[in-house]
């Protein structure tokens, strides 16, 4: 006998608890500017990333099409997973000398772990993280890119 | 196969009332790629083999192709919950190992990371034990929670989960100037929302029939094992090196050491809910208080770490994390080798499920809070 009234005193503790959880359940269903879900493909246009999010690796440029990279190759070695590939060419200065220059700096989108080492290496600050995180593409070979704009050369006074 | 097949054909006689079940590697209360052989009468667990491997991913062998700095970003990839601790475990054994004395400031900032890094953890493990034992609700108000501090993170560190946030000598970055507002913010708020994770799981009879008195585990198995973190702790072994072994600002901060001797599915709950409460203390004593200076030391642009062998262990969500690094002088490590918590509680699985029904080894291994990239790295 004392064992079924246990039995049906445990069942109906069981419900007693089931309905403290639903309370809280109730309580944000009529609470709904309490929810911190977003929409996210409907609000792109006012989604705005934090400034220190590490989307992508970006060479930033002037107006002029100038950029700050010497092609020093200093962010390919800082690199763990060899993301960066840094071609370099030589170039005549005004005064007849040689000078290192930047070709091409090729960036693999698809083998980089966002690790941050090389804008923290780089020493003139020429690439930079940007806040793009769509990076979805149909064909693999889309996420190697070439940093320097076509056209570009360093700006004035930048030493390595 | 095989396997199933030699284990009968070495036994002594055929039990034809037992059966072998893989429990995984595509099961959803193993969290991941973990295949357990289970032997099985009828619904009774008799024993447990976890079998390994599935995404080992050679973590231990890319290091040693790799600059020390450079190791820090792989430890985010295996216990990915507790990135911070283990980046900064790598941290702090290059900086013992070339005897570097970092700034009071980075030692705060790093143990505030932990603590929130912790929480962080909980809250996913406690979301996902409720929806392990059937309450899909759990699941939502866990994460509600977590996104406050993974935006933390993501405005001060520029990630969410990977973080890379410790380097040798200090940190990435200063801290944003939002960050103690925000952390602040997320205290007052999660002081409020944790009483509604009692309510919502802790206090239902249900959840109480499925996890008292069941997995107990002894404190010798415990010891014998390995286990430790909340796991090793809710049998009675004090094994948290935050205490034992100080490391960053813990020395700084008052801060109790849960324990519990029951040893059961329940305590081991239990004990990670009352460690979030530790973890918001902790906060509270640090957050206003984060000294002026530097985020980082000056460091060499070619780390080399002296020869010889180092060791550094912290306090992970899970237990505790081990890195050994031996060095031979040149800029490479010449061995690395992580102690993950998450292996060695996986093991005392046989010991705690032995017995039981099915359906409590899902309860149990949802209290071992096990990460599968963690136990095979």
């Amino acid at each position: 006998m004392n064992a079924l009234f246990q039995y049906i005193s445990t069942v109906f503790k069981g419900i007693g608890t089931l309905l403290t959880g639903m309370k809280i359940t109730g309580k944000y269903v009529f609470t709904p500017w309490k929810h911190v879900t977003q929409q996210y493909p409907e609000n792109r246009e006012t989604l705005k990333m934090f400034d220190r999010f590490r989307g992508e690796v970006i060479m930033t440029h002037s107006e002029n099409n100038e950029h700050l990279c010497t092609g020093c190759g200093i962010c390919e070695i800082n690199c763990p997973n060899g993301s960066i590939e840094i071609i370099s060419k030589m170039e005549l200065t005004e005064e007849g000398k040689k000078k290192r220059a930047i070709d091409q700096h090729i960036y693999h989108l698809g083998m980089c772990t966002f690790c941050n080492l090389c804008i923290k290496a780089c020493p003139t600050g020429a690439i930079v993280m940007g806040q793009n995180f769509e990076h979805a593409v149909w064909d693999r070979s889309k996420l190697t890119k070439v940093l320097n704009q076509p056209g570009s050369k360093i700006a004035q006074g930048v030493k390595e | 196969m095989s396997e199933i097949k030699e284990i009968i054909m070495h036994s002594d006689k055929i039990h034809t009332d037992e059966y072998l079940v893989n429990m995984g590697p595509q099961h959803p209360s193993t969290h991941g790629v973990l295949r357990l052989l289970v032997r099985l009468e009828g619904e009774i667990v008799h024993n447990i083999q976890p079998h390994v491997g599935y995404i080992h991913s050679g973590i231990e062998k890319m290091c040693e192709a790799i600059s020390y700095p450079q190791v820090i970003h792989l430890t985010d990839r295996m216990d990915y919950l507790s990135a911070h601790m283990n980046n900064e475990a790598v941290a702090l054994c290059i900086e013992n190992a070339l005897q570097v004395e970092v700034p009071e400031r980075v030692k705060y900032i790093r143990t505030i990371m932990d603590e929130l890094s912790r929480l962080a953890s909980h809250q996913l493990w406690w979301c996902v034990m409720g929806m392990d034992l059937g309450a899909l609700t759990t699941f939502f108000y866990g994460l509600r929670d977590r996104e406050h501090i993974l935006d933390i993170f993501e405005e001060t560190c520029g990630a969410r989960m990977t973080l890379n946030y410790s380097v040798p000598g200090g940190v990435m970055f200063d801290i944003h100037p939002n960050f103690q507002k925000r952390v602040k913010d997320f205290i007052k708020e999660f002081r409020k929302k944790l009483p509604e994770y009692d309510e919502l799981l802790t206090g239902n009879v249900i959840f109480q029939e499925r996890t008292k008195n069941i997995g107990y585990l002894s404190l010798e198995d415990a010891i014998a094992w390995g286990v430790t973190g909340p796991s090793g702790r809710g049998s009675g072994f004090s094994c948290d090196v935050r205490k034992h072994q100080p490391y960053s600002a813990y020395p700084l901060v008052q801060f109790e050491e849960k324990l519990d001797t029951k040893g059961d599915t329940f305590t081991r709950y239990r004990l990670r809910i009352e460690e979030m409460h530790e973890s918001l203390h902790i906060i509270e004593q640090l957050i206003d208080n984060i000294p002026e200076g530097d985020f980082a030391v000056k460091m060499k642009g070619v780390v080399k770490l002296p020869e010889g062998e180092f060791y550094q262990r912290v306090e992970t969500a899970r237990g505790e994390f081990g890195v050994y690094i031996v060095s031979d002088g040149k800029k490479n490590p010449y061995r690395v080798k992580f102690r993950s918590p998450g292996f060695s509680n996986l093991f005392a699985l046989n010991k705690m499920a032995a017995g039981h029904k099915i359906a409590d080894l899902v309860a149990i291994m949802s209290t071992l809070d096990l990460v599968i990239p963690d136990i095979d790295r």
